[in-house]
């Protein structure tokens, strides 16, 4: 078993293996595995708890029920087996900023967790209005061999592409 | 197709759970939730992003289609159209590089103890789930409808065989991981 104390594997081993457990989905779940759902379904659950049943009036909460399903379930294990995996390798540590960040914009938390806030909320906006993320579509999708997964994957590649370079190469250059 | 098992409700639960633990330690193992790394991909300096996405994708394209082709599976492509995957896509890039995580790599991040995910990061994506569902009657009658195309894929599209696509997209996209080894990526 110490491969799994290993720190990192390959990433040709783990795309194969990402891409075995998804023939298994398909086969025992009937589902590709994506992630971003599981986000809008948990948005709706904590609208419930201050409207209530009124949640219900939004078309989009009809079409993805405020509920605990396959998928949830499944962000959930990912939060888990993370844990797991650096827990065994030795990786697991409370940390506030990432290292990268930390050398281009400091070690200050209020400007990496608002820039974080804001990221997730046009992460958030972007895939629902895409209808999947980075699994949904870029993994599923594509191996679906389906028109639109291909071509929201590739935005998501040069929207994050153009934006990375604006931050850290245009952004951070004036701050000197 | 496995229709007794599909329909067992909390088996399948169970199963969602066990599929995201095995999910959660390969990308945790593959670098995949950490911020470095997918920064470092998309400042295209670190390539490991885009070859566990397309290992996953040559090795899930050939399994599942072949599990389709012996009726053990069914597809599930998604719906899309210009306004929808590509702005939406392009909207969805800016949150990228800009938290540094997706929906998926997230959750593992919160795993892993990175807590610019847990507090800014998971909050974001709900506060953004919520926006897109409040605007999602309005954005559906309108720039969502440019350019439909509904669910298709590129065999329906090219109307052939699925391995006449999947052949040569797997053959294809093993030569491109082959080339971004030799140069160095």
């Amino acid at each position: 078993m110490e491969w799994l104390a290993m720190e990192r594997w390959s990433p040709y081993i783990v795309g194969v293996g990402i891409g075995v457990l998804s023939w298994l989905t398909f086969l025992l779940s009937d589902k590709p595995i994506g992630c971003s759902t599981a986000f809008a379904r948990t948005s709706g659950m904590i609208e419930r708890l201050f409207r209530g049943s009124k949640v219900m009036d939004k078309p989009y909460y009809q079409q993805f029920t405020p509920t605990v399903d396959w998928e949830w379930m499944l962000v959930l294990g990912i939060v888990i087996g993370a844990f797991i995996s650096s827990i065994l390798s030795g990786v697991f540590r409370i940390s506030w900023i990432p290292s990268l960040w930390a050398e281009t914009f400091g070690t200050a938390l209020t400007p990496r967790f608002i820039v974080a806030l804001v990221g997730g909320i046009f992460m958030g906006i972007g895939s629902r209005w895409a209808g999947g993320c980075t699994s949904g579509h870029g993994i599923s999708g594509a191996l679906q061999l389906t028109v639109s997964s291909w071509l929201a994957a590739v935005s998501f590649f040069i929207g994050g592409i153009v934006t990375a370079m604006l931050i850290f190469r245009v952004f951070a250059g004036w701050g000197g | 197709m496995l229709k007794n098992l599909h329909n067992k409700k909390e088996l399948q639960l169970v199963l969602g759970l066990l599929t995201g633990i095995l999910f959660g330690t390969l990308l945790q193992k593959g670098g995949a939730t950490d911020y470095n790394v997918i920064l470092g991909q998309l400042l295209l300096k670190d390539w490991t992003v885009v070859k566990i996405m397309l290992s996953a994708v040559i090795t899930g394209m050939i399994g599942v289609h072949f599990l389709k082709s012996i009726g053990l599976a069914e597809l599930h492509p998604k719906p899309g159209s210009v306004g929808q995957s590509i702005i939406g896509g392009l909207i969805f890039g800016v949150g990228f590089a800009t938290l540094g995580y997706c929906p998926g790599t997230i959750a593992g991040a919160v795993g892993q103890g990175y807590m610019d995910a847990a507090v800014g990061g998971v909050v974001g994506i709900l506060i953004g789930a919520g926006i897109l569902a409040t605007l999602y009657p309005k954005l559906q009658a309108s720039i969502m409808k440019m350019g439909n195309f509904g669910d298709i894929t590129f065999p329906k599209l090219l109307r052939v065989n699925h391995w006449a696509v999947v052949i040569p997209f797997a053959a294809g996209l093993i030569v491109l991981l082959i080339w971004m080894e030799r140069a160095g990526l």
